[in-house]
């Protein structure tokens, strides 16, 4: 079925082919009722997260000003919700196999101490004044 | 809701273990996930769709020391909210206590996302 684009045909035929023991009509069942519950979930405002996929977030927007592009007349946009998707890392590294990240090639080449004791810390000197705060409080 | 709630949100829903909701679960997230390895972009009525954005290289700032950085190109997926969800979320607004948005109709939104139906 490459139709160049995954409907949710696909979907239940990969749930038909790969999870198996589904007639068809149960399997497209069994994924309407996955998009179901989590657009029911959606609706009620609160977010979903598909660990190795990504965060679907429920955002409130305040009420804002906005302009009609072709006239230029400020027009009220009301406050609403919207859904915003955040790709999970597993996922955005899946789609970029071949990118080193710069956060990976420190570590890999074992050089994240030696920058890291570069910059100023502000937590190694913070360390010893806490102790000493906590000593003047204690006694 | 985590994945896990999801699992046995589906499992009740359609009446199969919390094993086999978790094989179907997991099979619906790992297809659309290969889905965008190809590049190939996702559509589920009602739901939403997803495309894969392919950024070009660029030069980038780290924000905190100001040094330079070379961001090389990279695929990103975007999600766009099918028109139904989006008014099922929009809507959910209405009977937050004092989470209020002035419940109109008049309301520009329809217009201004001016999305060529990838939703029902």
């Amino acid at each position: 079925m490459a139709t160049g684009r995954t409907t949710k045909a696909e979907l239940i035929d990969a749930v038909y082919e790969k999870v198996g023991g589904f007639s068809k009509k149960e399997a497209a069942e069994i994924v309407d009722a996955v998009f179901e519950t989590m657009k029911e979930v959606l609706a009620d405002g609160e977010k979903i997260k598909i660990s190795g996929f990504g965060n679907f977030i429920v955002r409130r927007k305040k009420e804002r000003v906005g302009r009609n592009p072709q006239t230029g007349k400020p027009i009220p946009i009301s406050a609403r919700r919207v859904l915003t998707f955040k790709p999970s890392q597993v996922l955005k590294v899946a789609l970029n196999p071949h990118r080193e990240r710069p956060g990976d090639v420190d570590t890999a080449r074992g050089s994240a101490s030696a920058s890291d004791a570069g910059r100023s810390d502000p937590f190694g000197s913070a360390a010893p004044l806490t102790g000493t705060a906590s000593r003047h409080t204690t006694h | 809701m985590t994945k896990s709630e999801l699992i046995e949100a589906v499992a009740d829903r359609a009446k199969i273990t919390k094993t086999r909701a978790e094989l179907v679960v997991n099979c619906v997230f790992d297809t659309m996930t290969e889905s965008l390895e190809r590049s190939e972009g996702i559509e589920v009525r009602g739901f939403g769709s997803f495309t894969v954005r392919h950024y070009k290289a660029y030069k980038g700032r780290n924000p905190r020391t100001g040094k330079t950085v070379e961001v090389p190109e990279k695929r990103l997926p975007f999600f766009k909210v099918g028109k139904e969800l989006r008014q099922l979320v929009d809507q959910g607004a209405e009977d937050e206590p004092g989470g209020g948005r002035a419940a109109d109709s008049t309301s520009p939104r329809a217009g201004a996302a001016g999305g060529v139906s990838t939703d029902g």
